[in-house]
């Protein structure tokens, strides 16, 4: 079917200016925050009501047409990246907040609205949407319920799937689904933690009800020094032994400060060679109690200095340079590719030892900023799109990096997503039963297979063509041979 | 036997009920045997006797072979800096909890234990939560990973031992609370917390209404909240965290404290399932938004989770002061009509007790009693009961898993 004949069905649906076809309207959606990958999308549509979505998803359903849902498009996997014959559906129009209880202590959200904004909206309460993505000023929630997406408080307050109450949206067969619910612990199966981080595969939300909590009184962050990597590692682990549960545990390597540094002066001690943001955070007398523990274990661990942050302005100095460890990469390199592994914090020292080994082999630097407390590694890998070669050294390197998450009881995404980026990596983490599972639960939603296809869980063929390299649950056969 | 010869017996257990399209009921120590629809739950209440302790992995019961789960059994992996815990299902949860206990941890969602010793499997498919639920969060929030023992006899890992796991669909959630319908869950990995350092419970006197108003205004409020109930004219709170937050909102809430064993004592109760309401032999599990006023019933509630768990010790599905008006009724009705079986919607119900619940935005679950018309859980949105029965075909073709637990039918 052509672009036009399609164009023409969804403004029988839409206003005509709810649609783009022309070329120069349809540049600006051919990537998201992975601008690696570029695709123009058939046609943009850009719906206003929850009925126009339906309208559109209805209208594609009918003409079997591929829908690719986006939010803010700062998703980091890929995971809105354009089809090449299908319909980008942008939900950024639908970006009201439809209601802030503060006795409920609930906000009832259209897919659009800014993750920042709720917490805004929330804070003349005393309340606040717990999770942070750094993206937060410009990521929707929409895009946040797609991906499950996490921050950097995830180890105390959760990630999105333990902040949303309750989603309303459609089926690709425009049929009305609402999980969840005000009420706790709906009867039947869970399909709001399914359909949270299904990455656009199962559903397309139209209302997104979640929990808002009370904001701390205080908090107060320690920033450790450290004069290697694999002590501060060990700190790590020597805060949760401990039974402290930070508000947030954060660590960056020293090419990490060294790039950020120059660009907020956030006051980081560059002399070391990693250091850690511990944020304690609750009533004043628990905020003291808490620092002083963090200090004495973190003295303990080896730490070579400690400053405590002694005002909210300080604290959310310390906090910057970490929040903008992204733009940092991009002011020392001309392009960056941000790895989103996970693994057992035991391992973040081995981990840390072999990406070093692999800057060497791949001849590209890697900065490290980790979401230490839940083991989520943010390695960047530096490299020059515009030099030949450099991008394939920086895929392969990234993809060894996700091979070894996996091999030290890991996963390949910890909250970006698996999108297009790391689909091949999801054959070396899934076995073709699983893979095969994952399917069966697209299938019970979008029989068609019209929603995103191609993202998120490769094709058993797919797998097949990667699988030169198959890798699974740890288990590398012949793992004798050198193989990198 | 070690673990992996009754894992392969498991599997070819379920492998040769696929293939002969016989029924299986899963079960672990049956300390839930009442719990669930559907007349296999109702008859094994009162009839099953199993061997505590057999070598042989199944037992007959009626048309229904039973597969017991509790050989299956052990921790494969508990290290407390990484706050995980990697259990086999059979593994009871007096030994999880005694091991987190060792290393001052805990399970922060507190699953019931009904006066018995569960499995942890048994645990995860119930999904149900203790008083902590609404201040830690529900069983499903501490899952991490899910292995799953499907019909056709593969062994499938879902999430994994890390907090943040976002590759694939997010199905060892979608496990928790599945009542075994899809398959075995054979291992699980749950987040782990440490215990708080300190704890305290307040009781405060006060009508059910004031005791809901001020289980929100709190919540509302930075206060180390873990736990708000309510019985017979008094507010139970329990605080926990670091003793200087806990006596600054001690000092803060009023009331009187409880002595510790006495506290220690009210909550089990309610966690457990082991207060005096659940002698009743009718029974209503309400679980509405935190904020709903005093349903005006005759009987009075057990109010936990702040608001948000009700209990009702009264036949009031057709409790006459249960009639909701012809307006809210009216205005939750379902937008998508309902066809028939289990797709039929309660919600549009002319009286009783679903159609309140229903109309506070909450559910009704048929605890202990009759069964209801309509099945004990309160009927399922009709795109969820669409969805529900195509993941039900997709991963157990030919219904051998627990059927007509969840459903009737199904």
């Amino acid at each position: 079917m052509s672009q036009s004949e399609i164009a023409a069905a969804l403004r029988q649906v839409l206003p005509a200016d709810c649609v783009l076809s022309q070329d120069e309207e349809l540049r600006p959606y051919e990537c998201d925050g992975l601008s690696v990958f570029r695709q123009k999308p058939l046609l943009v549509a850009l719906p206003r009501t929850e009925d126009e979505v339906r309208q559109v998803l209805v209208t594609c359903r009918r003409l079997e047409v591929p829908v690719v849902a986006r939010g803010a498009g700062t998703g980091l996997s890929g995971g809105s990246t354009p089809h090449e014959s299908g319909v980008l559906l942008s939900l950024a129009r639908l970006n009201r907040i439809l209601e802030i209880d503060p006795v409920a202590r609930i906000a009832r959200l259209q897919p659009g609205v800014r993750n920042l904004k709720v917490s805004e909206a929330a804070a003349p309460h005393g309340l606040y949407y717990a999770p942070d993505p750094s993206s937060q000023i410009a990521c929707s929630i929409g895009g946040n319920v797609a991906e499950n997406s996490g921050g950097v408080h995830c180890l105390k307050y959760g990630l999105t799937v333990h902040n949303v109450l309750a989603t309303r949206g459609f089926t690709i067969d425009g049929d009305l689904i609402e999980l969840g619910g005000r009420a706790p612990d709906h009867p039947g199966l869970d399909l709001l933690a399914l359909a949270i981080g299904s990455e656009g595969l199962l559903v397309v939300v139209t209302e997104v009800t979640v929990k808002l909590i009370p904001r701390p009184q205080l908090a107060r962050v320690v920033m450790a020094s450290f004069a290697d990597v694999q002590a501060a590692g060990n700190a790590v682990a020597a805060i949760i032994g401990a039974g402290i549960i930070p508000a947030g545990l954060e660590m960056m390597d020293r090419k990490a400060t060294a790039a950020v540094e120059p660009f907020v002066n956030a006051g980081y001690d560059l002399s070391a060679e990693a250091i850690l943001l511990a944020e304690a955070d609750g009533t004043p007398e628990e905020v003291t109690d808490q620092i002083a523990e963090i200090e004495k274990v973190l003295q303990a661990a080896g730490a070579t200095a400690m400053v405590v942050s002694s005002s909210e302005a300080e604290r959310l100095r310390f906090w910057s340079g970490r929040k903008n460890a992204f733009p940092a990469a991009g002011r020392v390199s001309p392009d960056y590719y941000c790895m989103d592994g996970t693994i057992p914090r035991k391992n973040l020292g081995p981990m840390l030892k072999a990406i070093e080994d692999m800057e060497t082999r791949y001849s590209l630097r890697c900065m490290n900023v980790f979401h230490a407390g839940d083991g989520n590694l943010h390695p960047l890998i530096l490299f020059d799109a515009n030099t030949p070669g450099e991008w394939d050294r920086a895929d392969k390197f990234g993809a060894e990096i996700l091979e070894l998450c996996v091999r030290l009881g890991g996963t390949i995404t910890g909250e970006h997503g698996v999108g297009i980026e790391k689909i091949n990596s999801m054959c070396v983490q899934f076995s073709d039963a699983e893979r095969a599972a994952f399917f069966n639960v697209k299938a019970a939603f979008d029989a068609t297979g019209l929603l995103n296809p191609g993202k998120a869980i490769p094709t058993l063929a797919r797998c097949a063509e990667y699988g030169k390299m198959h890798v699974h649950a740890g288990a590398l056969p012949h793992a004798d041979i050198p193989r990198f | 036997m070690d673990a992996t010869a009754i894992l392969s017996e498991l599997r070819e257990r379920v492998m040769a009920a696929h293939q002969q399209r016989q029924p299986l009921r899963l079960r672990g120590a049956g300390t839930k045997d009442f719990y669930g629809a559907g007349p296999l739950g109702d008859a094994s209440a009162s009839t099953a006797t199993l061997p505590t302790s057999s070598a042989s992995t199944t037992a007959q019961l009626g048309a229904t072979s039973v597969l017991d789960l509790r050989p299956y059994r052990g921790i494969v992996d508990y290290e407390p800096s990484e706050l995980v815990i990697t259990a086999r299902c059979g593994t009871p949860l007096s030994e999880i909890e005694t091991a987190l206990a060792d290393r001052g941890q805990f399970l922060a969602f507190e699953p019931p234990a009904f006066g018995g010793d569960p499995t942890i499997g048994g645990a995860i498919a119930a999904g149900l939560s203790g008083p902590r639920r609404m201040y830690a969060g529900a069983a499903r929030d501490f899952v991490l990973g899910a292995t799953l023992l499907d019909a056709r006899g593969d062994i499938l890992r879902f999430g994994g031992q890390v907090m943040k796991n976002v590759a694939g669909f997010d199905v060892s959630r979608l496990l928790c609370g599945s009542l075994g319908i899809l398959g075995v869950i054979t291992e699980v990995s749950l987040k782990v917390l440490p215990r708080p350092r300190a704890e305290e419970t307040l009781r405060l006197e006060m009508p059910a209404k004031q005791a809901v108003e001020a289980f929100n205004r709190w919540s509302g409020q930075p206060l180390p909240l873990s736990g708000a109930a309510w019985w017979d004219g008094v507010a139970w709170v329990r605080l926990s965290g670091a003793a200087s937050a806990v006596r600054a909102a001690q000092e803060r809430l009023g009331g009187e404290r409880v002595d510790p064993t006495a506290a220690t004592q009210w909550w089990n109760a309610l966690r457990h399932c082991q207060h005096p309401i659940f002698e009743s032999n009718t029974l209503w599990r309400l679980s509405l938004p935190d904020t709903t006023p005093p349903l005006s019933l005759s009987s009075q509630p057990l109010i936990d989770w702040g608001g948000a768990l009700r209990w009702y010790a009264t036949d009031l599905q057709h409790d006459a002061s249960a009639a909701p008006s012809a307006e809210s009724a009216a205005s939750m009705a379902p937008t998508t009509s309902a066809p028939s079986g289990i797709e039929e919607d309660g919600r549009a119900a002319p009286s009783g007790i679903r159609s309140m619940a229903s109309a506070a935005g909450g559910t009704a679950m048929c605890w202990r009693g009759a069964t209801p018309a309509g099945g004990r859980f309160h009927p399922l949105q009709p795109t969820v009961a669409t969805l529900t029965r195509r993941l039900k075909d997709r991963f157990d073709p030919h219904g051998i898993f627990n059927p007509g637990r969840m459903i009737a039918g199904l």
